[in-house]
């Protein structure tokens, strides 16, 4: 039940990414979650719904992307997603696998509102 | 006003992972070997501490950073072995965090030889923070059950040891010391597994040893 602590974390990056691009809204957040995280999306989501309250992220939809868990075989170098859990390896049954996918904690993309770029010369005058 | 769409790409725990990434730094170059004991509640860290402390302080060293939600408890059990001991109560929250080791970093004295640090007892959410240490360790009593390496396998897939804790108590329940090893070989082999009783002393030499050894290590490798 650390989600909120996460969702802090996460927090400090939009914000930093928002000031970066002069951006005036986050609408869009997308996570990649592995299987293996040790994170529920849903609590996941809760945080982020209580947390985004009057920051620049207010109104922004959080989208998150479970990532399965995938193995490699280090003996067979067979590979393939781990739908048992089992940790072990479909082709040779070899205990001896490598996880290459799954345990990924990301913050993927994020959409933002930016300010129209200032007109060039020759652009609409201001008055 | 326009929409932008940015790739980010940065891991949520990014901040985590650099401050940790400083401790495990500092203390390489101090020559402290670091160890974060983890397990769910009464499994055992703290009397297993008490047995340590007792083998290794003529010897060596110790200090010990206690994470608990609440009271100074535990810190005050390890004081009265003669070892330092800073307690960080979390008021709520269920891991222990990177930056919470960094702030009583500075108060541990540099001249140490072994430091513990001994998790909030939770088996599910410290897995998922690096503390800069040298060496992870999962406690699995045995009246918890010989199942829960499937169970929980953040954690033994972040670990570097499994240390069986009770083995006095296995006599008298269904847990198979043996099964709950395959168990947890079988999510990360290589895993390095002690079985021992920290009240009676049976095991505990040979765990002391491979943290010694593993001090030794980490010297050579500064050296």
């Amino acid at each position: 039940m650390h989600e909120l602590s996460l969702v802090a974390g996460l927090f400090d990056t939009l914000e930093e990414t928002a000031r970066e691009h002069r951006a005036r809204k986050i609408t869009l957040v997308r996570l990649k979650v592995g299987k293996l995280a040790g994170v529920v999306p849903g609590l996941l989501e809760s945080a982020f719904d209580t947390y985004k309250k009057g920051t620049i992220a207010g109104e922004a939809r959080l989208e998150i992307e479970e990532v399965p868990v995938r193995l490699r075989c280090r003996d067979c170098g067979g590979g393939r997603l781990d739908e048992t859990g089992d940790f072990a390896c479909l082709a040779c049954g070899g205990r001896n696998v490598e996880i290459i996918e799954g345990r990924e904690l990301i913050v993927e993309r994020i959409e933002l509102e930016v300010e129209e770029p200032e007109p060039g010369p020759g652009g609409p005058a201001s008055t | 006003m326009s929409t932008k769409d940015v790739l980010v790409l940065r891991d949520l725990l990014a901040t985590n992972k650099q401050a940790a990434a400083a401790i495990r730094k500092e203390l390489r170059a101090r020559g402290i070997l670091a160890v974060n004991l983890l397990s769910s509640p009464g499994s055992g860290k703290t009397t297993l501490l008490e047995a340590l402390a007792e083998r290794l302080r003529d010897r060596y060293r110790l200090a010990v950073i206690e994470g608990d939600i609440e009271t100074e408890r535990d810190a005050e059990r390890i004081r009265a072995k003669g070892i330092p001991a800073w307690q960080i109560t979390t008021g709520g929250a269920c891991h222990l965090e990177a930056r919470m080791i960094g702030k009583v970093l500075g108060e541990v004295p540099a001249a140490i030889d072994f430091l513990f640090i001994e998790n909030v007892g939770n088996l599910v959410c410290p897995a998922g923070y690096d503390l800069g240490e040298e060496l992870r360790c999962v406690l699995l009593s045995s009246p918890e059950g010989d199942d829960k390496p499937a169970k929980y396998p953040q954690a033994f897939l972040t670990a570097d040891c499994l240390i069986l804790t009770k083995s006095d108590l296995v006599p008298y329940l269904p847990f198979d010391p043996a099964k709950a090893a395959a168990e947890a070989l079988s999510i990360k082999p290589g895993l390095r597994v002690f079985t021992l009783s920290a009240l009676r002393g049976d095991g505990v030499d040979e765990l002391a040893a491979f943290f010694v050894e593993a001090l030794e290590r980490l010297r050579s490798v500064r050296a």
